[in-house]
């Protein structure tokens, strides 16, 4: 029961961040729109007329576009294949009773909030460089050549650090979601006798498939848009530059803001498809 | 009734999972360690793991050599100003949607989540114009507006979840007492609401300190983060394992700490409650 005066004063206190949500959305959204369809090279001339749709042409038909949209979905899908596989797996050990829980629960999650920066030198240097890396040691502990991870295994690489990174979020959420699997289930199913396997693909993950859904769509949107990862390590070459990192290239180091705008525009239609699935399930989830 | 289990079975969880656990925690661990090495020890092979000459120095010539507190400090100033904004903000959003939902109340939050998936290069050029025409580029104000604005969309969703928990016959029985809405905010909701305040505060102060995009590009040498600190170790000269690795434990310390208060929160918070 609310009356009418703590209505209009609750849309009075909605209003400062709907406000400044839509001035964020809006106002650089319609100028990107509005520079994609120009000529728009701000050292070399600046603005030089309207070009239509030319930009999304060019965008889209130049020699670094095909393979930019290919490291990012090799980049999103091994680094998805990666987390959620081990997430499930690691989710599962971390429910079973044992000595120091809490412990190895930190320790699991603790690389999630380790800054992408940091996570991205550390490994490139202390673990991946050729020469001094420790990695590099343990190869040659083996009698092996160290692999020159950022340039030779360089999709490799990125996917080894981003993962890492976004392991413990996987792990953490699907475990928030094992830990409310009715345990009784379990029980009577362990009790006749159905194997380990039949309990995971019968019981466990079809109850976790809600979550592991949540966890694809979030992560999708987020590893979408890695940038630092890749800025601090390879800078987008050795066939790294994602379609996030080449809209930088055009937009910052090229300056050709045109063009850039034009890739930003198709950046933003490829989150919303993502961003539409993850929308209706935290929809209905607010019915409830 | 808890499943009962063999011990030996738990014997070979615990350290099968201990091990996991200190393999995916190495990095950190070997970063704090090579932090106090010398840098000759710290590209050592075979390498050197607990028995060296722990030293200080790192930490001292990372201070001396790129003034650290102010990066720190910059990051301070960012990561708390643009979460302690959100929150003046936030609160009386969420509130409004929590305990006066209206017909557009879902279309609404669903339409801020909608603002957080907006990718960020698709903005980079506008956002990066506005700042040179109102003179904010590279400034902790600049800064700590953007980071406020990309963070809003969590804290009202947090909030929101945190909020729809306090049972509303609470708030009608002070509202029949003839409190008014400032008592009802004050005396009422506040004591109820503080846990999950200071939860979405917690967890977006480690979403702001770690913010690598628009810290990288719109700041350059005054309001440089400690994001962007670290990434000016990309193209060192000669050997710097051993400060890379004081100046990485330095960012990473106080947010690895107050991550670790804020794992449940970080469920809910980055699932916009649809996993609690």
């Amino acid at each position: 029961m609310s009356t009418k005066a703590s209505r209009s004063a609750a849309r009075l206190m909605l209003a400062p961040a709907v406000i400044l949500l839509l001035g964020w959305m809006l106002v650089p959204l319609t100028l990107t729109l509005i520079f994609s369809f120009q000529r728009f090279l701000p050292m070399r001339g600046g603005f030089q007329g309207w070009v239509g749709f030319e930009n999304y042409v060019r965008f889209v038909t130049s020699s670094a576009f095909w393979p930019s949209v290919q490291a990012t979905v090799v980049i999103v899908g091994g680094v998805l294949l990666i987390t959620v596989t081990l997430g499930i797996l690691l989710a599962i050990l971390l429910d079973q009773p044992m000595w120091g829980q809490g412990v190895v629960r930190i320790l699991v999650i603790a690389p999630f909030f380790v800054m992408p920066t940091v996570s991205g030198l550390v490994w490139k240097n202390m673990f991946m460089d050729p020469n001094n890396g420790l990695l590099s040691h343990l190869w040659r502990f083996f009698g092996a050549d160290p692999i020159i991870w950022l340039s030779d295994a360089s999709m490799l690489s990125i996917i080894l650090i981003v993962s890492w990174q976004w392991l413990p979020f996987a792990t953490l959420i699907l475990l928030t979601a094992i830990q409310s699997l009715d345990s009784e289930q379990l029980e009577a199913a362990e009790m006749d006798g159905a194997p380990i396997l039949s309990r995971f693909w019968h019981i466990i993950l079809p109850h976790l498939s809600r979550a592991i859904t949540i966890v694809i769509l979030i992560q999708t949107i987020f590893l979408l848009a890695i940038f630092a990862e890749i800025f601090v390590t390879t800078q987008g070459s050795f066939g790294t530059r994602t379609l996030t990192y080449l809209i930088f290239q055009r937009v910052l180091e090229s300056q050709n803001v045109g063009l850039g705008s034009a890739g930003g525009i198709y950046a933003v239609i490829l989150a919303n498809i993502f961003a539409l699935f993850l929308m209706r399930i935290v929809g209905k989830n607010l019915d409830r | 009734m808890a499943r009962t289990v063999t011990t030996q079975r738990k014997i070979v969880t615990t350290l099968v999972a201990w091990g996991i656990g200190l393999l995916i925690f190495f990095p950190i661990l070997w970063t704090i360690l090579t932090s106090f090495k010398t840098e000759a020890q710290a590209i050592a092979d075979p390498p050197v793991w607990f028995f060296f000459d722990w030293t200080l120095e790192n930490y001292r010539v990372v201070q001396e050599r790129s003034n650290y507190s102010r990066f720190l400090w910059n990051s301070i100033i960012i990561a708390g100003g643009s979460t302690l904004l959100g929150m003046i903000v936030a609160i009386p959003a969420a509130w409004s949607m929590a305990f006066v939902p209206s017909a557009q109340t879902k279309n609404i939050l669903l339409w801020m989540l909608s603002t957080k998936m907006l990718p960020a290069v698709g903005v980079l050029y506008p956002i990066y114009l506005i700042f040179i025409q109102l003179g904010l580029l590279d400034t902790r104000v600049g800064l700590t507006i953007v980071l406020m604005l990309i963070n809003l969309p969590i804290m009202v969703w947090m909030l929101y979840t945190y909020f729809k928990e306090i049972p509303g016959e609470i708030l009608e029985a002070a509202r029949m007492d003839g409190a008014g809405l400032r008592e009802e905010i004050l005396f009422v909701l506040t004591p109820m609401a503080i846990p999950g305040i200071a939860s979405t505060i917690l967890l977006n102060i480690i979403l702001a300190w770690n913010e690598a995009f628009w810290t990288l590009n719109l700041t350059a040498a005054r309001a440089a983060p400690l994001t962007a600190f670290i990434a000016s170790y990309s193209s060192p000269e000669g050997l710097f394992y051993a400060k890379l690795s004081a100046a990485s434990t330095m960012a990473i310390a106080p947010i690895l700490i107050l991550g670790w208060f804020s794992q449940k929160q970080l469920v809910r918070g980055l699932t916009f409650g649809a996993v609690k």
